[in-house]
């Protein structure tokens, strides 16, 4: 989703992001190993739910790159088979769509972010490294989405703070679903990569622990549970 | 579908016991609407906006084009002049199926409403007997009678309009109208019968009438049971074999004509990504059935950007936050933003356009952005004159605002915006 160069303390040199891959499509699997090689060292592959929560749990990575679409529950079945367990673990889904409501209910069950399949393998390392890093990762549609959802024309407010964005949260989302990278957002804001990265990760937690109707309404009932 | 504890046999499977409905082609009419997504045909049916007991008067003055009034009234004058029309009413609620399209002003207030109207209908009628001097003791219970039926009715619809909306808004269902209902009705015709004779006759034949009608309902219910359960696995089946011929047609048509085309065009990558993006929006939007319908501000949208990646082989990718309904000022500004992300896709070289729109309560803004090759604003070249004319000039004689942000180098950004007030 952006084409920014790595800023601020990103893990880099001798310490390598050990990812786990889980997708049910092999050639998947192989592009994505290929494309990472260079910068992550991916320690471990799956292909079934069961698979998956085996392998994180064994090999305790720092990023699971999590396949949205299999059999027997996708991501969301990995994200809920493991729960709490692994605190330093962060997952980042992988759609094969861009479409916010395939990926809704596996942020909400968790995941740092999300990338379709379609990006590039710079693309792909950068949004790797940042959810290694703990922050979130939202492609300009996922930020419309947010911004969809969390519009002011819903004024049924049942959690206060966490039902509403900032106006300076707004302004970010605005951005980056305008296209523009965090170093780009943080130009046009008159701020820091760090406060936009701030911003975005409390946009998640919001994303996550919300009860706005409309965030509950596209987690469930979708073909993902 | 579990059986609700209700007696009456229209309230436990209205679409089976409804006899509008029954025919093999159209099971449930809802589903095969949905399924065939057959065009709109004026159909008589019941339960349009304004209706106050079962939208049976809104119905027929839908479809017989006359005002509403007219058709209750003619309904008010048959029902005192020998209540032929009641009985009229009865036979059409029983007959029509409910429009789907309704839900004014909220199912609990409507339903509240329709609580109210029935009961006031019913102390009108009793009012309107007392004054004709015919609240006889046979005529009182046959109205509790008919206000039971009415109330038992009533929740049937209710059950198939919470089918309907299946999911999100759930309201609790609530049973004791019917229940009420059944009450009213057992109790009506028990008091006719009691008016009709002495009430030890009427015991009697209340008795051999139970037994009966037990006996009946003992014989017949496996028959009914197993009847239900086939016409339910039957319709099943059918949706199942439609859906499976559906996504066949669709895969043929898509999917295996791109992989076809994708395989001519092997050596020329451009194309393969240009078909391979037409195939995925076609198959998205048809599994998402999402609306293209372009009368909404980002249907209009969404349909321009895809219009020109299919023309110029670059990928546009549109995010819409909120939407609208499509006037005059929002067809000048998607056709300023379709002219602008084709200037972009001409001229920046960039491997992918970016359009962003927000529809607010005042205003309607739209972004298109590139990060290609950039040029100078100032020194606008000769074939910048597109941007100039049919971007700018486009939103500026809508009433709205343009402003074009670029640098060699740096990408190109156009915002465009129209009020909408």
């Amino acid at each position: 989703m952006s084409d920014a160069l790595p800023t601020g303390p990103v893990p880099t040199g001798p310490v390598r992001v050990r990812v786990v891959l889980v997708d049910d499509h092999r050639l998947f699997r192989s592009g994505v190993r290929a494309e990472l090689a260079a910068s992550v060292d991916v320690v471990g592959e799956a292909e079934t739910v069961g698979e998956a929560i085996d392998v994180v749990r064994r090999t305790m990575p720092d990023v699971v790159l999590l396949d949205v679409h299999m059999p027997d529950g996708g991501g969301l079945a990995v994200l809920v088979g493991i729960g709490p367990d692994l605190p330093a673990t962060r997952f980042l889904a992988v759609s094969v769509s861009d479409a916010a409501e395939d990926v809704i209910a596996v942020v909400r069950a968790g995941a740092r972010g999300y990338v379709t399949k379609n990006v590039s393998g710079d693309e792909l390392a950068d949004a790797v490294r940042r959810v290694a890093g703990g922050d979130a990762v939202f492609s300009p549609r996922l930020a419309g989405f947010v911004l969809d959802a969390f519009s002011a024309s819903d004024v049924v407010v049942s959690d206060g703070e966490l039902d509403l964005l900032t106006a300076r949260e707004r302004d970010v989302l605005r951005l980056i679903a305008r296209g523009y990278a965090y170093k780009e957002v943080a130009k046009e804001l008159f701020i820091s990569v760090k406060t936009v990265e701030t911003h975005v990760s409390s946009v998640l937690r919001k994303l996550q622990l919300s009860n706005r109707r409309e965030l509950a309404r596209w987690a469930v009932g979708k073909r993902l549970v | 579908m579990t059986s609700p504890a209700v007696t009456s046999p229209a309230a436990a499977d209205p679409a089976a016991a409804d006899p509008a409905v029954t025919s093999p082609a159209a099971a449930d009419p809802a589903e095969a609407a949905h399924l065939l997504a057959a065009p709109a045909h004026r159909r008589l049916e019941r339960g349009r906006p304004g209706r106050i007991v079962a939208g049976v008067a809104t119905g027929l003055a839908g479809h017989l084009g006359v005002p509403v009034l007219w058709v209750r009234v003619t309904l008010v004058v048959l029902t005192l002049a020998g209540g032929s029309g009641a009985l009229a009413y009865g036979a059409f609620w029983v007959v029509l199926p409910q429009a789907k399209a309704d839900e004014g002003p909220g199912p609990e207030r409507a339903s509240r409403r329709q609580l109210a109207a029935l009961s006031a209908l019913a102390a009108l009628g009793l009012l309107v007997l007392h004054v004709l001097g015919l609240d006889s003791p046979a005529v009182l219970p046959l109205a509790a009678a008919a206000v039971g039926v009415a109330l038992v009715w009533r929740q049937s619809d209710d059950a198939q309009r919470a089918r309907w909306r299946a999911t999100a808004t759930q309201v609790p269902e609530r049973r004791w109208p019917a229940a009420a209902g059944a009450v009213l009705l057992a109790v009506g015709l028990a008091g006719f019968l009691a008016s009709r004779g002495d009430l030890r006759a009427a015991r009697e034949g209340l008795l051999s009438t139970v037994v009966v009608v037990g006996g009946l309902v003992l014989l017949g219910l496996p028959w009914v049971v197993r009847t239900l359960s086939d016409l339910r696995a039957e319709r099943l089946e059918r949706i199942r074999s439609h859906e499976r011929a559906e996504l066949a047609a669709q895969v043929h048509d898509s999917v295996l004509q791109t992989l076809a085309l994708i395989q001519k065009a092997a050596d020329d990558p451009r194309e393969v990504g240009r078909l391979a993006r037409s195939s995925e929006r076609e198959l998205r939007s048809w599994l998402y059935r999402r609306p293209t319908a372009t009368q909404t501000f980002r249907g209009a949208l969404e349909q321009a950007a895809a219009g020109v990646e299919e023309a110029h082989g670059v990928p546009v990718e549109v995010v819409v936050v909120g939407d609208a309904a499509r006037d005059e000022r929002l067809s000048a500004l998607v056709s300023a933003a379709r002219e602008a992300v084709v200037n972009a896709a001409k001229h920046s070289g960039a491997p992918v356009v970016q359009v962003y729109a927000e529809v607010e309560a005042t205003q309607v803004t739209v972004f298109v952005r590139d990060r290609g090759r950039g040029f100078d604003p100032r020194a606008v070249p000769a074939d910048r004159f597109g941007l100039a004319e049919s971007v700018v000039g486009r939103v500026v004689r809508a009433g709205g605002e343009a402003r074009v942000t670029s640098a060699p180098g740096e990408g190109t950004e156009v915002r465009l915006q129209v009020s909408r007030v």
